[in-house]
């Protein structure tokens, strides 16, 4: 043999044998995340939903909880680790949830009124011993009225609140239940309570129905079954993997060349390749709205509600939808059609350039004075899917109604700071509407931040300076609307007369796309941001 | 020589003084803000006080910068903002995982390059020169970032035989010099090779075709040293200028690439500059940004050094 072929033979025979090796074990469910780290794993996630997605409600439970085993309906909130909760009738700043029994941490201790208080007291009482400065940033923010818990009994607790909230028991997704004595046991190996939290963090116990057994940071997160769950559903997948992919071209890549069997929002332009490869494509509606938000300060044309009827009109949501690979939902409001939420707006946002050419003519815009706008945008960033193509496009659509939009692209940390200081301040550069998008599951995030003229910059998301004393009004009704039912009328109200008087410019839902090998069975995508993971696994 | 070391490592602590103040500056110049990697967006203006309160944000930039260097001073490269672990566990982990990528892509850029420039040099003008050369521009010219994507397409997803991303099966914290580990260094380390290779050929093909026009090689065959020994003197006499330049790409190297760790998922240096930057994660940066500075400090000395010990012309004093 010459050496030339000894070379290839050795070639040929070594790079097949070194690709088989790399085989998973049966019931190894291997998944490629798009963040750049592995969220928290202390309880209060990081890596915006994405973290309460895969290191929060797989590790831990929280009180109230959505239900994600259904794809075909807006996610309902249901009972998880209280059974039931109600506002005392005499002081509705009270709420009093009874505690699930015999519900164990992983660490074996129990769950109960004491975990709860402690729980709280973990991000809301600064004197508490193991109070983390670090969980309060992504905690406190989504349950912005609670103030402190009581213990009645074993498995009853009150919630107090600085003012009646009747969205306190969705925000309580949002606050998962850590093990006190797990903590404790760290807390006595550790010289402070934050070095205690970092060794928590590494060996976490939540009530969850999967446990973390490897966690090697910026690399992979390693869970295996809770084989002592408590819920109804157990979990189906022996061993789930999360590896941290940020590039979307090499988590295709890594689903292509079968490192991982689940990738989150794989490049758009590769979906014609998953499919042709037997990958399966999962989408649905997600609670997230792609919008320009108005800007109502003085001298912006946008004050006008025409103009703002106008924009909606004249945005081809469908094409849109087709630069996109249809992976868009057209937005017509920050909910769905058919959401408990919808109300009945009376103005229909479709795509109406005719009647978008009158209105802005109605409104004293025309070819002798054409409209212009400065938007603020980004170049990418969480939840903005396409930014640049997608923008691009609506300046083309805008501009055949008569409206030159004009972009101020920045980058997305810079975008996300300037979000919070309003149209009126410089940074917005004499900005008409910013493009950030937004998760619409809790009203107070949907509606109540944009809407209510006490969130006007500094104090929450109201970037336009929106103020309404009629919106005030139906925003202090829904809070104060007690009962689930009366409440969700109380909102369907305010979203339709937010729709009605044009608050946004709705363009978009993202449809949260995932692409998965064919071995992955079980899963179902629901309309949230989150997914049940007890539900997929591996044949 | 003592001296002369003692004069270079003191000539580190200015550097590495500028380094950091010009990283805090640049940070802090950028718009955007630190704080949103720990809290939302929608978090109200009293809590982001607080927090920025909690992290020492809200001290003027002046007492920022002292209090970060005097823990510096002390060892301590703080906490990161965006995980509150201690930067130095994840920079330690990140450093090993580039060094180990950068001396694979030296291997095997530096012994292509040296060989392709020599052949090169060796036979100027002729067929394999004009090979050596071609290959020595599409190693510079390429975008190595593109190369690995097209590496990856090729290998990974076509042909299954290589993996796409990460340092191996069970990630890099149980990294051992077997086949399984060292399949997933293949692409990125030939990816990252190219650029040097093509500068390493270049400079020796630059170099030797010199030393071979010099008259000492003309009289060195005249006296009739047979091929191989002119051979050595040749070696001898390129070996300092190759080494400065090898030495200067081994820096580069080592600075992890932010593109070719992005696109193989390689948990370095680069990967960890890459979120730290766009989560405006300070301390992260920092202390990267200084470690990485101080690598070029060091290597530099030690090529110096090198030189020195093998062209004694070269004094150093």
């Amino acid at each position: 043999m010459t050496f030339r072929r000894l070379v290839l033979a050795a070639a040929l025979g070594v790079l097949p044998s070194l690709a088989a090796s790399g085989a998973a074990a049966q019931g190894t469910l291997r998944i490629g995340m798009t963040a750049a780290d592995i969220p928290l794993t202390h309880g209060q996630p990081d890596q915006g939903f994405e973290g309460n997605r895969f290191t929060g409600i797989p590790l831990y439970d929280s009180l109230t909880a959505w239900d994600l085993t259904r794809g075909d309906r807006p996610t309902p909130l249901v009972p998880s680790l209280a059974t039931e909760w109600s506002v005392d009738p005499q002081d509705k700043t009270r709420w009093i949830f009874r505690l699930r029994r015999g519900v164990k941490f992983h660490d074996g201790s129990e769950f109960n009124a004491d975990a709860v208080v402690w729980n709280v007291r973990k991000v809301l009482d600064r004197e508490a011993p193991h109070f983390d400065p670090r969980q309060v940033g992504v905690t406190a923010t989504r349950m912005p009225t609670l103030r402190r818990a009581e213990k009645i009994d074993d498995h009853t607790v009150v919630l107090i609140t600085s003012e009646p909230d009747s969205l306190l028991p969705i925000n309580l997704t949002n606050l998962f239940m850590a093990s006190p004595a797990h903590w404790e046991r760290k807390r006595s190996a550790a010289p402070n309570a934050e070095a205690a939290w970092n060794a928590f963090a590494a060996d976490p116990s939540g009530t969850g129905p999967f446990r973390l057994v490897r966690f090697v940071p910026r690399e992979r997160a390693e869970y295996v079954r809770n084989e002592a769950y408590w819920g109804e559903i157990k979990p189906k997948a022996e061993r789930i993997v999360l590896l941290p992919i940020p590039e979307a071209n090499a988590r295709t890549a890594a689903l292509l060349s079968g490192q991982v069997d689940w990738i989150e929002a794989p490049a758009p332009d590769a979906l014609p390749q998953l499919r042709a490869r037997g990958m399966q494509i999962h989408s649905n509606v997600q609670p997230h709205v792609w919008p320009w938000q108005p800007c109502f300060a003085e001298g912006s044309p946008l004050t006008d509600v025409r103009v703002r009827k106008a924009i909606n009109l004249g945005i081809d949501r469908e094409g849109l939808k087709t630069l996109l690979g249809g992976m868009m939902v057209p937005a017509v409001g920050t909910v769905q059609p058919g959401h408990p939420w919808w109300g009945n707006p009376s103005f229909q946002i479709k795509y109406d350039p005719a009647e978008a050419r009158r209105l802005l003519a109605e409104a004293g815009y025309g070819p002798q004075r054409p409209l212009s706008l400065k938007v603020q945008i980004s170049a990418s960033g969480s939840g903005q899917m396409q930014p640049l193509p997608m923008n691009e496009f609506i300046q083309q659509n805008l501009r055949a109604i008569g409206v030159n939009v004009e972009f101020d692209v920045l980058e997305w940390n810079t975008l996300f700071t300037n979000w919070r200081r309003g149209c009126k301040d410089a940074s917005a550069r004499g900005a008409h509407a910013i493009n950030v998008s937004f998760a619409a599951m809790d009203p107070f995030f949907a509606m109540v931040r944009f809407w209510d003229s006490k969130m006007a910059p500094p104090v929450s998301n109201n970037w336009g300076h929106f103020s309404d004393p009629q919106f005030d009004a139906m925003v202090a009704e829904a809070r104060n609307a007690f009962d689930p039912a009366a409440r969700d009328a109380a909102l369907a109200r305010l979203h339709a007369a937010g729709v009605d008087e044009a608050l946004f410019i709705w363009i978009a839902h993202d449809v949260g796309p995932r692409a998965m090998s064919p071995r992955v069975r079980g899963f179902v995508q629901p309309q949230s941001w989150f997914v049940d993971l007890r539900l997929p696994f591996i044949q | 020589m003592f001296l002369y070391l003692l004069r270079r490592l003191l000539y580190a602590v200015p550097i590495a003084l500028s380094v950091g103040f010009v990283c805090f500056l640049l940070v802090h110049i950028a718009p955007g803000d630190p704080i949103n990697a720990i809290v939302p967006a929608d978090a109200p203006q009293e809590l982001v006080d607080q927090i920025k309160r909690d992290y020492g944000l809200d001290r003027p930039l002046p007492i920022q910068f002292a209090v970060w260097l005097s823990k510096v001073a002390g060892g301590d490269f703080g906490i990161s903002l965006a995980t509150g672990r201690p930067v130095w566990a994840d920079l330690s982990v990140a450093i090993g995982n580039t060094l180990r990528l950068a001396l694979a892509a030296a291997l095997i850029g530096f012994v292509l390059g040296t060989v392709l420039g020599g052949l090169a040099g060796a036979f100027q003008g002729r067929a394999i020169d004009k090979v050596a050369v071609s290959f020595a521009v599409a190693g510079v010219s390429v975008p190595h970032y593109w190369l690995g994507m097209v590496l990856v397409v090729i290998f990974s997803v076509q042909l299954n035989w290589l993996p796409a991303m990460g340092a191996g099966p069970g990630g890099s914290s149980d990294w051992t010099w077997d086949a399984e580990h060292v399949r997933h260094l293949i692409l990125p380390a030939v990816t990252l090779s190219v650029i040097p290779m093509g500068i390493v050929t270049r400079t020796v093909r630059g170099v030797v075709a010199e030393i071979l026009n010099q008259e000492f090689v003309q009289t060195l065959r005249a006296k009739g040293l047979a091929g191989r020994r002119v051979f050595l003197h040749v070696v001898k006499n390129a070996a300092p200028n190759s080494i400065a330049v090898m030495g200067l790409q081994m820096g580069y190297l080592l600075g992890g690439s932010i593109l070719v760790e992005t696109v193989f998922s390689w948990p370095g240096t680069g990967l960890l500059l890459n979120s730290a930057i766009f989560q405006r994660d300070l301390p992260v940066l920092q202390a990267t940004i200084l470690v990485l500075a101080m690598f070029f400090v060091v290597l530099n000395l030690a090529v110096d050094l090198v030189q020195t010990a093998i062209d004694p012309r070269i004094r150093r004093g």
